[in-house]
């Protein structure tokens, strides 16, 4: 059978399933049926290419949205988007959302009892560099209680959502901070079995980004999958 | 070697953040599709039938002439801009009631594996409070019945769920396809 390259397959118990039964919206919307296993074709290696003319100067600022700055510690969040193999992904379309520093997302269905903040909508987008380097400015977001379990938190994160080169690099994921005590509770978190590749979703604190006087900086590399270098025969 | 980032759900909220690029018409601004418009009408439902009212649809697709806008298209390399204004993604939330719409023109035909051609199609993504991770399906064209019977990724699903990944033609022209999620018609995801 040829094929195109392809982009490998996930390591074992490094990516979740969809039924997990302690986080329970997976219950009635994760599929009974096994997937089907596919090669990747055209349709797949292909992919949106948003580059630039998405994105605005200042989108990568959530702290300033209005004439006041948002209210919270304020942090950068950088790193780098890489590939499997190692090489930098440039041109890669980042959104990013999150809740205030109050635990409060500025949403309807959102009904936690915490303040809004008028100076901080919670949305940011940017597109890495020719080396693969992304950076945000944000307010660090709160813990906020949700109806999972009885007493459940969520651990303080801030949300992703990455285009690489193609449709089969697609990734959403979550981006928590180090020490946060929730995270050993949280079943999000928990999803997959490897410890490391959960604790790969954990950012480190980064005296690099960190600007004294003004903002710690946080680190968090995203990897997407990469491509087999010849083609399968 | 790295090992790629673990996925994480969308969880409720996704709109904050997603909503700037929505699309749910793929032909806006385009003064020539290459394609006469179709729309596609459907519905995301879970394993009691319920609607999804908080996810969300991306499709990609090749535009009339089957030439993906990306430089990993043979079809597509060097050509001029002109032809190809037409992006080939789609965003949409889906609504209170799960549904969802986009407005398109039907791809064209690319090479599939074995030197075969795929019959026309789109790749869809779904994600969704409750998905760790993504799900991906393929919409296909009703009016391919030929094409749809030889397509080499069609040919890999039993042949009695191929029909969850057809879409099915309406009274007003239009086409429908429903999304369920679990259980009785569950509809066909692919591991890609």
């Amino acid at each position: 059978m040829s094929q195109l390259a392809q982009y490998r397959r996930p390591f074992w118990d490094t990516q979740p399933g969809y039924r997990f039964d302690p986080y329970g919206s997976t219950q009635l919307r994760s599929p009974n049926e096994p997937l089907i296993v596919v090669p990747q074709t055209l349709s797949e290696i292909t992919g949106p290419a948003f580059g630039g003319a998405f994105v605005r100067q200042g989108d990568n600022d959530l702290t300033r949205i209005a004439s006041a700055d948002a209210i919270g510690e304020r942090i950068i969040v950088s790193g780098r988007v890489l590939d499997e193999n190692g090489r930098p992904v440039p041109d890669a379309l980042i959104e990013i959302w999150q809740a205030n520093a109050a635990g409060r997302y500025l949403h309807k269905r959102d009904q936690h009892d915490a303040p809004l903040d008028p100076n901080f909508s919670g949305e940011g987008r940017t597109v890495t560099d020719a080396h693969g380097r992304y950076q945000f400015k944000t307010i660090k977001p709160g813990a906020y209680p949700w109806g999972n379990h009885y007493n459940g938190w969520r651990p303080q994160h801030i949300h992703f959502s990455l285009f690489g080169r193609a449709y089969a690099t697609r990734l959403v994921t979550q981006m928590y901070f180090p020490g946060d005590p929730l995270l050993e509770f949280d079943p999000i978190f928990q999803c997959v079995p490897d410890v490391k590749a959960r604790n790969r979703l954990v950012a480190t604190l980064d005296w690099e980004t960190t600007v004294p006087e003004y903002a710690l900086g946080y680190r968090f590399d995203i990897v997407l999958r990469g491509r087999n270098a010849t083609p399968m025969e | 070697m790295l090992y790629p980032t673990t996925s994480q759900t969308v969880g409720p909220y996704l709109h904050i953040g997603l909503s700037g690029l929505n699309c749910a018409d793929l032909t806006a601004g385009l003064p020539d599709p290459g394609a006469p418009k179709v729309v596609i009408e459907g519905r995301v439902i879970d394993g009691q039938g319920n609607p999804v009212p908080d996810g969300m649809i991306e499709i990609w697709q090749a535009d009339a002439q089957g030439v993906y806008r990306h430089p990993d298209d043979p079809g597509y390399a060097g050509k001029d801009d002109a032809r190809s204004a037409f992006t080939g993604f789609g965003r949409v939330p889906t609504e209170p009631d799960g549904s969802f719409r986009f407005t398109t023109i039907k791809p064209g035909r690319v090479a599939g594996p074995d030197g075969t051609w795929q019959a026309p199609h789109l790749v869809v993504s779904l994600f969704m409070r409750g998905l760790l991770k993504h799900l991906s399906t393929r919409m296909y064209f009703p009016d391919e019945a030929q094409a749809n019977e030889n397509d080499w990724i069609l040919q890999q699903v039993p042949a009695a769920r191929r029909a969850t990944l057809v879409a099915q033609q309406t009274d007003n022209g239009g086409l429908r396809w429903e999304v369920v999620l679990q259980g009785k018609g569950e509809t066909v995801f692919f591991d890609i």
